[in-house]
């Protein structure tokens, strides 16, 4: 990993450990976030990915370690830490029971955007997700792909400098798969935002991340660009026997049952 | 599109963290009139389900007022029964509507809108506050139908409106300290199947224990104390006085029903962080 000036972070996180009751879901994590990068957090289920997560974006609190989000201290600067960020998170999150939208507008209003910028700006948002044709009918009539989009549109309303995405393909097809970290990578390459995301596909997560961090039972295994991690293994490596290299183990998907159960719940509410 | 942010600072920059917090409460009413925004919102798309919650109040005005109406029965002061019971299920309405308010947090808990509210810059209590007053929101509209049907029923209602505004102002305040009840139950409980039971625990209990079918007077001394600490009472003290006329302590009732309902944010605000640990 190459020095970087605390200037250039986006996180910067030392010594974090967070416990639920006896098991350590994140032990002792260092992970700096570099201003402008597409960073993946990746792991399998139980890893502490979508724990170290939730902690950076104030919804666990703080046990111990510290995480600083552009300088701000997420112990103490919770609310400047929220403006800065917007947060996808793993289950499809959207309000069923209203448009996109109003889906979008409710977030514009909550993110204290201008009111004389608001409807453009939701209307932006919503182009440039490729949901203006849609904007008028309501999500429950929304396909999974239509809605992780809507998301990424609720997302960027108030113009985050750290765009942080859960698992945002979890539960989705190849297509829809592909359209959203396309915006992803359309989003970077036109605004410079920084995004910071888990996800199980590992060959995604090759494709789209300047780096990714492998993270394994809690504990970081490998840091760095996905070339850098699998150049050093040797010639032909994947990044899933990079994971087993660390790790000790293979890249197992076990306990996915869990996730897929919750996306096919939140499915179901969407209608 | 630029990369401005609104509101939050650069790391390190002059401005005062007092004055930077002066900005977010001042913003703390605008954050609750949208989270009732979006209550009504939801109504507009789904109108049939404020229709359909209005049946059980219908019914009690219909069958149990009509039929209590003719046995004479009820020490009401003079008042008709049919008069005397309207403000009590109108409040009994508003009631259902609030106890179960925890069971649809559950529900955004589950689908993870709880907590892409939670990382906006909006503290908790707001966020309560919003809820709660939502739910008063949803129960002031359900009023307004019931008022329509009582009125329809032959109750003579007050044609002072700003009796009336003030009457739907207080089902808003109840309704609102009985959504935070039912908040602080989610906080605890944290499953929709155990809050549903709760819910249905209480609800009756709750409203049995007051004076929305019979005055106080008439209950066992040990019901009479249960009904003198029970909030609805003096909702619906409040709602008779300024709907039908009948001697109320407003200013006690009001009181009494604005402080439940800040001691209910603050309760339930300290718990919804629970919610999505």
């Amino acid at each position: 990993m190459t020095e970087t000036s605390a200037g250039d972070l986006a996180v910067c996180i030392r010594g974090l450990g967070h416990r639920f009751k006896q098991t350590e879901a994140v032990v002792d994590l260092d992970l700096d976030v570099r201003s402008g990068e597409i960073f993946g957090l990746l792991g399998p289920n139980g890893a502490g990915k979508t724990t170290t997560i939730r902690v950076l974006v104030t919804l666990l609190p703080m046990q111990t370690g510290q995480l600083q989000v552009f300088g701000h201290d997420v112990r103490r600067h919770k609310m400047r830490v929220r403006q800065l960020i917007g947060y996808q998170p793993q289950q499809l999150s959207a309000d069923g029971s209203l448009t996109g939208w109003e889906n979008v507008m409710l977030f514009a209003r909550l993110f204290d955007v201008p009111r004389r910028d608001r409807r453009q700006r939701v209307d932006e948002s919503l182009e440039m997700m490729g949901l203006a044709d849609v904007a008028g009918r309501l999500v429950g009539t929304y396909s999974g792909g239509m809605v992780r989009r809507l998301e990424l549109a609720q997302a960027l309303i108030n113009r985050p400098r750290l765009l942080i995405l859960d698992e945002p393909t979890l539960g989705l097809d190849p297509v829809a798969r592909a359209t959203v970290w396309e915006r992803v990578a359309d989003l970077r390459a036109r605004f410079g935002t920084t995004v910071l995301m888990t996800t199980h596909y590992l060959e995604e997560a090759d494709q789209i991340c300047d780096r990714v961090a492998l993270m394994d039972r809690g504990r970081l295994r490998a840091v760095g660009s996905p070339a850098q991690l699998k150049t050093a293994l040797g010639p032909g490596t994947r990044l899933d026997d990079v994971f087993r290299h660390y790790a000790g183990h293979k890249f197992e998907e076990s306990g996915g049952y869990r996730d897929a159960r919750s996306t096919r719940r939140t499915a179901g509410r969407l209608g | 599109m630029t990369l401005a942010v609104p509101g939050a600072p650069p790391a390190g920059s002059a401005e005062p963290a007092g004055r930077y917090r002066l900005a977010l409460l001042l913003r703390l009413p605008q954050r609750v009139g949208t989270l009732c925004l979006l209550e009504l919102q939801r109504i507009r798309h789904d109108p049939i389900e404020l229709l359909t919650r209005t049946i059980q109040p219908a019914l009690w005005l219909v069958i149990f007022g009509t039929t209590l109406s003719e046995l004479r029965a009820m020490p009401t002061g003079g008042v008709p029964y049919l008069d005397y019971l309207a403000p009590g299920i109108l409040a009994q309405s508003a009631l259902f509507v609030a106890i179960f308010f925890g069971v649809q947090i559950l529900g955004e808990r589950d689908a993870g809108v709880l907590a892409k509210l939670m990382v906006t810059p909006t503290p908790r209590v707001a966020l309560v506050a919003g809820k709660a007053f939502a739910a008063g929101i949803r129960a002031a509209i359900q009023g307004v139908v019931v008022l329509l049907l009582a009125v329809v029923l032959g109750v003579t209602l007050t044609g002072n409106p700003l009796k009336i505004v003030a009457a739907l102002g207080v089902l808003v305040l109840g309704a609102a300290f009985f959504a935070c009840l039912s908040l602080v139950l989610a906080g605890l409980v944290l499953r929709r199947e155990r809050l549903m039971g709760i819910g249905q625990a209480i609800m009756m209990p709750l409203f049995f224990a007051s004076n929305a079918l019979y005055p106080v007077d008439l209950m066992p001394v040990w019901l009479r104390w249960i009904a003198y600490i029970n909030p609805l009472s003096y909702q619906i003290d409040a709602l008779r006085g300024l709907l039908i006329g009948t001697p109320a302590r407003l200013a006690l009732d009001v009181t009494i029903l604005a402080v439940m309902a800040v001691a209910g944010i603050i309760a339930a605000g300290a718990l919804l962080g629970r919610l999505t640990r």
